[in-house]
């Protein structure tokens, strides 16, 4: 055995320029946000870091978001990039018990991008903006030259109501509150992945992308203890309840037997070498409910065929403060902490 | 779902761990080798669910940890230059070397690609004729058949622009000189089940024998592991010290012979360091002189070794088991997955990075030496 002293690398200057994992809705998302955005743009509405800023317009409460979409393929099982374009957006607004109403549509696209493609894009977005029941009312386009673009990206803007009376923010948790999700996870991730790297599964796993909105409706319509709502998108069920944990002051305990998760999803997830809990969902929610309401709350989803699935996964508690804890399938507890960059696969 | 819940089950668990406690009379050190084994046993909350006499010590199998400084520079080094495609598996990306990592490369314009599999290297190079395709071979046993395959396949094409980064390194030899120092502690070894599952059981068999040790070779779902436990526990309490397959359902004693084959036609065995623990003598594997010409050290030319390392981290000790991560003074302080100021803090194999994903609230303030 060696007697030289430990060798271990010397640190070297980290954060000098962007990397995937920046993007990637873990801590070096949050990270970059905090130190770049924040610190730049910062005033009370964007503080709250919600999925959609609620401003006050004469005495309407408009809920306003944004996001842009860059994903590949841009077509996969289940939807494709216009129709994603719609139902993130829709579902950004919705987390704020927003009625969502109207959209803006920006094309960044790629010199060479075959028209063909840009035509059934639009055509999808179209179809969904019409079933989530609203109207692109503005947008934009910008051509980029051959290689300084990956086909075609898109932005799209909401704009929606809040009703009176509903006032989500997930800084609102409280300890005894119930921890609801929607339905299974990892579908979306999974769905693109598969694409991506060419996996044959026994059965096509589907994106889950879907508007939440009407599953809200039903939801606000069952109770009125609901605290927060989140969509598990990028970064998973894990950096939606770290940011929830976070930002109500207060600590997360999930069940991993209630959560569910479909077998296929499950299968994919062990070959892979990757954690359900951070990977992307596109059509889900996670609710935080006062216990009094969360039966309730819970059988009205269970009534939605977007919430047919839905579960009561955990509870926020009092103890250990801004962290996230799971209960595994065989008894004990372990934290479930938040990525730190692109979840990167296992080697063996 | 089939083959895997039933070993996920808090039932069956229970059952083993009141059948540890039953048995267990006195402290035992028990090392796993695998950091996939490192990865269950935090990832499950296991030595939670074990009497406190059972003490888990955490060994250097952790492929990524392991890998040397001057490899992970010469892979940044190659990485960087015009005109290379460098593929690797996705765990080495954010390896620090002594000055950036290959995630740096990449963001700077490098063409590096992650794959699960060295074949589908191979199909770059085919695809990329006019590129230098280099794939980083590193790893235990488990990688170098499919690393070997890539490398046979590559030669069958006449596929002049694929190599190998060689840094295979191998489990025997580590544990050899686990057992030979004069201070080890540890009193019975988990062998690597996926190891074992392409090599078979002889080598572990001549450990067991020649150094009076028990040795059970284990799975890596939560009830393998803690029924590996048990079966040493009970060895251990006999005063017994025999091999045993708890992964029957995996590993035949013979191994897996094809296996064997590819890389015993490839590779040939050489001295390697370890980062983190240095030279262990006939533990690594080197590509052939007959594939000299798909040999990216070759190609390319060899790195000095030695860059400078911080003698701040205490990953040494971490990777043969003296220290446990949260002994690290700098543990979840300067030293976190998004700063690794070592290699077990990269890899989620790594037993700096299980804990601190893992147990980073329950192991704070705690510190114990085995």
């Amino acid at each position: 055995m060696s007697d030289s002293i430990p060798v271990c690398p010397l640190p070297f200057p980290a954060g000098d320029r962007v990397l995937l994992g920046h993007g990637s809705g873990g801590r070096l998302s949050a990270s970059l946000v905090r130190d770049v955005f924040l610190h730049a743009f910062h005033n009370p509405i964007l503080a709250q870091l919600d999925d959609q800023a609620v401003i006050g317009v004469n005495g309407a409460r408009l809920a306003f978001t944004t996001d842009s979409y860059v994903v590949k393929p841009l077509f996969f099982p289940g939807g494709d990039i216009g129709s994603l374009a719609v139902h993130g957006t829709v579902n950004d607004l919705a987390m704020g018990g927003a009625r969502p109403l109207f959209l803006s549509a920006a094309f960044i696209l790629e010199e060479g991008l075959p028209m063909e493609t840009l035509c059934r894009v639009v055509e999808s977005l179209r179809r969904a903006a019409a079933d989530a029941g609203v109207q692109v009312v503005t947008g934009d386009t910008k051509v980029v030259e051959k290689g300084s673009g990956d086909g075609l990206f898109i932005t799209t803007s909401g704009i929606g109501l809040v009703p009176d009376g509903v006032c989500l923010s997930a800084s609102q948790a409280r300890p005894g509150d119930r921890v609801i999700l929607s339905g299974t996870i990892g579908d979306h991730g999974i769905a693109i992945l598969a694409q991506r790297e060419g996996l044959q599964f026994d059965s096509i796993v589907e994106s889950d992308s879907a508007p939440l909105h009407t599953l809200v409706e039903a939801m606000l319509a069952a109770g009125s203890g609901i605290r927060c709502m989140r969509d598990p998108t990028r970064g998973g069920v894990s950096s939606a309840l770290n940011e929830i944990a976070a930002q109500s002051g207060v600590g997360v305990e999930i069940d991993e037997r209630a959560i569910p998760l479909r077998d296929d999803v499950k299968g994919a997830c062990e070959l892979l070498g990757l954690d359900p809990l951070y990977v992307a969902n596109e059509g889900k929610l996670l609710a935080i409910v006062a216990p009094e309401d969360a039966e309730n709350v819970r059988d009205a989803m269970r009534r939605h065929p977007l919430g047919a699935h839905a579960a009561v996964i955990g509870t926020i508690t009092e103890t250990h403060p801004t962290v996230v804890t799971m209960r595994t399938t065989v008894g004990p507890m372990r934290v479930v902490d938040m990525l730190t960059g692109d979840q990167l696969p296992r080697i063996c | 779902m089939k083959y895997l819940d039933e070993y996920r089950e808090e039932r069956v668990a229970m059952a083993l761990a009141a059948r540890i406690a039953r048995q267990v009379t006195r402290r035992w050190n028990i090392m796993e080798i695998c950091g996939g084994q490192t990865h269950t046993l935090l990832r499950y909350g296991l030595p939670e669910l074990l009497p406190p006499e059972v003490h888990l010590v955490h060994g250097p199998g952790c492929p990524v940890c392991v890998t040397p400084l001057e490899m992970v520079d010469k892979a940044i080094e190659i990485a960087a230059r015009p005109g290379v495609t460098f593929v690797s598996y996705g765990d080495m990306l954010r390896v620090p070397g002594s000055r950036r990592d290959l995630l740096g490369v990449k963001a700077d314009g490098g063409d590096v690609r992650v794959v699960y599999s060295p074949m589908d290297a191979v199909k770059f190079a085919r695809a990329l004729p006019s590129r230098q395709v280099v794939f980083f071979g590193i790893g235990f046993e488990t990688t170098a058949p499919a690393n070997a395959m890539a490398v046979w396949e590559a030669r069958r094409q006449g596929l002049a622009n694929f190599s190998l980064l060689v840094s295979q390194v191998m489990t025997p030899p580590a544990i050899r000189m686990l057992l030979e120092s004069p201070d080890n502690q540890v009193d019975a070894f988990i062998a690597p089940g996926h190891v074992c599952t392409i090599t078979g059981c002889q080598e572990y068999e001549a450990l067991n024998r020649e150094f009076g040790v028990p040795i059970v070779v284990g799975g890596f779902e939560p009830a393998d592991l803690l029924e590996a436990i048990a079966m040493l526990v009970t060895q251990l309490e006999e005063g017994r010290a025999v091999l045993e397959n708890q992964y029957v359902r995996s590993v035949r004693y013979e191994g897996n012979l094809p296996a064997q084959q590819i890389m015993r036609s490839v590779f040939e065995v050489c001295d390697r360091r370890w980062r983190g623990i240095g030279q262990i003598p006939h533990s690594g594997l080197r590509l052939r002189e007959e594939f000299a010409a798909h040999d990216a050290e070759k190609i390319f030319g060899v790195s000095e070794p030695g860059a400078e390392e911080s003698p701040e981290c205490i990953s040494t000790a971490v990777l043969l088991g003296r220290k446990r991560p949260t002994d690290c003074p700098e543990f979840a302080r300067r030293c976190t997955p998004e700063n690794p100021l070592g290699a077990p803090m990269v890899s989620s194999e790594g037993a700096c990075a299980a804990y601190y994903q893992y147990r980073r609230r329950s192991a704070e303030g705690s510190t114990s030496n085995v």
